[in-house]
């Protein structure tokens, strides 16, 4: 459904990306993983063409992306960006409400259609209580469901979320990557995912992106990408992922970073 | 606390209210005269009836002062609003950006020297036109970095831009000599050459500006979450923020040129709708015409009656020694729901 061609972008004569491949299959949770500063946003960012590529191509359906208007993306990809301070003092339904703009003439009304599509997306990601609150009277994990609410009412294909739990509390982090996973199978939405949180990809994500030195350097499972190795070179820590028995799930047991691996450990005061 | 249900029968009221004091002060501002006419008289005068004189004190001089000032008020008004809106910034106004100056510097041109060729009652909007667009493209250009067009810089190349022209705007008053009296005049701001002719020019102008305003309204509200939200949602930003940029120079300069500079109404009447009804630009760029209208016909009708003995005062004089104190008043009391802290 999408495809990315051997795509490369630089920015100022600085390489950020180069020679990505990645073929996304309907309805799979991909996460795109990476250190800071390796490019994953601006991949992101290449994939609903914010940013346009300076080789290669985006193709959604066998489209060029080039070849396609923003708002014609816009009714086929939706996007949960990383930060989401909003200032203005609009009501919570007037945000979720921008995710029909695309399907909507400069004129145009918004139909009862559009009322219900709102109100469904709404529920889904249990806000419907706040419909009449302030945005920026909200907590960041509260703002977050909103502009989730947003990206579902586009009624999207795909949905790229970029690092939606960076943010949050612990338990606002698994409440968002539940309702993705739910959106996921229940209506067969592509999701990818940037992310440099380890453990929240792990319980995920159907497939792994790993992302080095502007280049995909390993794709596939979790357990094939995840290896020893491969967190030591790219993250230099020294983790390891593995199913535990007592938890009956594959879990990254992260030791310690590779550098200070040496070190004599302090002793404990007794 | 603000919610929602509160803000939609505020709407209602706000427009209503709105509506009601543009009607009454339009009434009063078309019977006004050395005699006032009665309400009966300048209604049967705006019918083609009545005496000789009232026909002519209403139609001949009062109305074509009525429609240029909802004219420019409505246009000045929602110009600001859309200023605040694309820059997400409270400041943000035709003035901030140079757009009042450069429009000045060309009018200010147009009454200093005459070229024999054009009557002055066009060079006077066309070299305003010149210069205000001229104006915002140096400014836009200054502020182009790299692909992007930064807010901050794009303000600040503004201010810097905007003193520049305006010193030289005062060098040409300074200069004039003779015409410096006209020069003055008009940058206080002033409705008394409104006449059918110029209402020919300005109007299509305001108009064409302000459609274009208010069809990009749901742009803008995406647009005010940031840019990179609106493209999400796919808005081609960087051409509709163009678009809406022209839009307000094409209506600044026709405010500058016909009536001078008019100060307060872009930045004030905005703000005190976003207060009232909410940053919805759905709601709120409808409001600012009807608002911006109401309040420099308010403004209009008392600089005609308040100082008799003084003639009719500078009207530019009047929206701030009005709108400038209930502002502050606004600004006091109600900061939090300003949305800008």
């Amino acid at each position: 459904m999408m495809k990315i061609e051997d795509i490369g972008f630089s920015y100022r004569e600085k390489p950020v990306l180069e020679k990505v491949d990645l073929e996304v299959k309907k309805g799979e949770i991909i996460g795109i993983l990476g250190p800071n500063g390796c490019g994953k946003t601006t991949l992101l960012k290449l994939l609903n063409r914010n940013l346009h590529p300076n080789v290669g191509k985006v193709l959604m359906d066998g489209t060029d992306l080039e070849e396609i208007s923003k708002r014609r993306i816009a009714r086929h990809i939706a996007v949960v960006p990383q930060s989401n301070e909003i200032r203005f003092a609009f009501s919570v339904r007037d945000i979720v409400m921008m995710g029909r703009m695309p399907f909507l003439d400069r004129f145009q009304g918004e139909s009862l259609e559009d009322a219900r599509i709102v109100d469904e997306a709404m529920e889904k990601t249990n806000i419907k209580e706040f419909s009449d609150r302030l945005i920026n009277t909200m907590s960041g994990g509260e703002r977050q469901r909103v502009i989730i609410a947003r990206a579902i009412a586009q009624r999207p294909e795909i949905i790229l979320l970029d690092e939606p739990t960076l943010h949050l509390d612990i338990n606002h982090q698994f409440e968002v990557l539940e309702l993705v996973n739910r959106l996921s199978d229940e209506e067969k939405l592509t999701v990818i995912i940037v992310s440099h949180d380890l453990p929240m990809v792990v319980k995920y994500c159907d497939r792994i992106v790993l992302i080095h030195d502007h280049r995909v350097f390993a794709i596939g499972t979790p357990e094939e990408v995840l290896t020893k190795e491969n967190m030591r070179i790219v993250f230099n820590i020294d983790a390891l992922l593995e199913y535990d028995d007592t938890l009956k799930t594959n879990c990254v047991k992260i030791i310690g970073s590779c550098t200070n691996r040496d070190r004599t450990p302090v002793p404990k005061v007794e | 606390m603000e919610n929602v249900a509160k803000r939609r029968r505020r709407t209602i009221t706000v427009f209503a209210a709105l509506f009601i004091i543009l009607i009454i002060f339009m009434v009063l501002d078309l019977a006004q005269a050395f005699i006032p006419l009665s309400f009966e008289e300048a209604f049967w005068a705006l019918l083609g009836t009545g005496s000789e004189t009232n026909i002519i004190i209403v139609w001949k001089m009062n109305l074509p002062r009525v429609v240029m000032a909802c004219l420019i008020g409505a246009g000045l008004a929602i110009s600001g609003g859309v200023m605040q809106a694309l820059f997400r910034n409270p400041m943000a106004s035709p003035y901030i950006l140079g757009l009042s100056s450069g429009a000045s510097l060309g009018a200010a041109i147009g009454l200093t020297f005459t070229l024999s060729w054009i009557p002055s009652l066009l060079l006077i909007p066309l070299l305003a036109f010149v210069t205000c667009m001229a104006t915002l493209f140096l400014v836009y250009s200054i502020a182009h970095v790299g692909g992007r067009v930064p807010t901050e810089t794009l303000l600040l190349a503004g201010i810097a831009v905007g003193s520049f022209l305006s010193a030289l705007v005062s060098l040409l008053t300074y200069l004039a000599g003779d015409q410096m009296q006209g020069i003055i005049y008009w940058t206080m701001g002033n409705l008394t050459n409104a006449n059918w002719n110029n209402i020919m020019i300005v109007a299509p102008l305001i108009t064409a500006g302000c459609l274009i305003m208010l069809s990009s309204s749901r742009d803008l509200n995406a647009m005010m979450l940031g840019d990179a939200h609106a493209m999400d949602l796919g808005v081609e930003v960087k051409k509709i923020r163009l678009q809406l940029l022209v839009a307000s120079a094409l209506v600044t300069a026709a405010a500058v040129a016909y009536v001078g500079v008019i100060g307060f109404v872009g930045l004030v009447v905005p703000h005190i709708l976003r207060i009232m009804i909410g940053p919805n630009n759905r709601a709120l760029l409808p409001a600012t015409l009807l608002g911006g209208a109401a309040f420099l016909m308010m403004c209009d009708y008392i600089s005609r009656v308040i100082a008799p003995s003084l003639g009719i005062l500078p009207i530019g004089i009047m929206t701030a020694l009005i709108g400038a104190p209930y502002f502050i008043y606004l600004l006091r009391r109600r900061r939090s729901e300003m949305g800008w802290d």
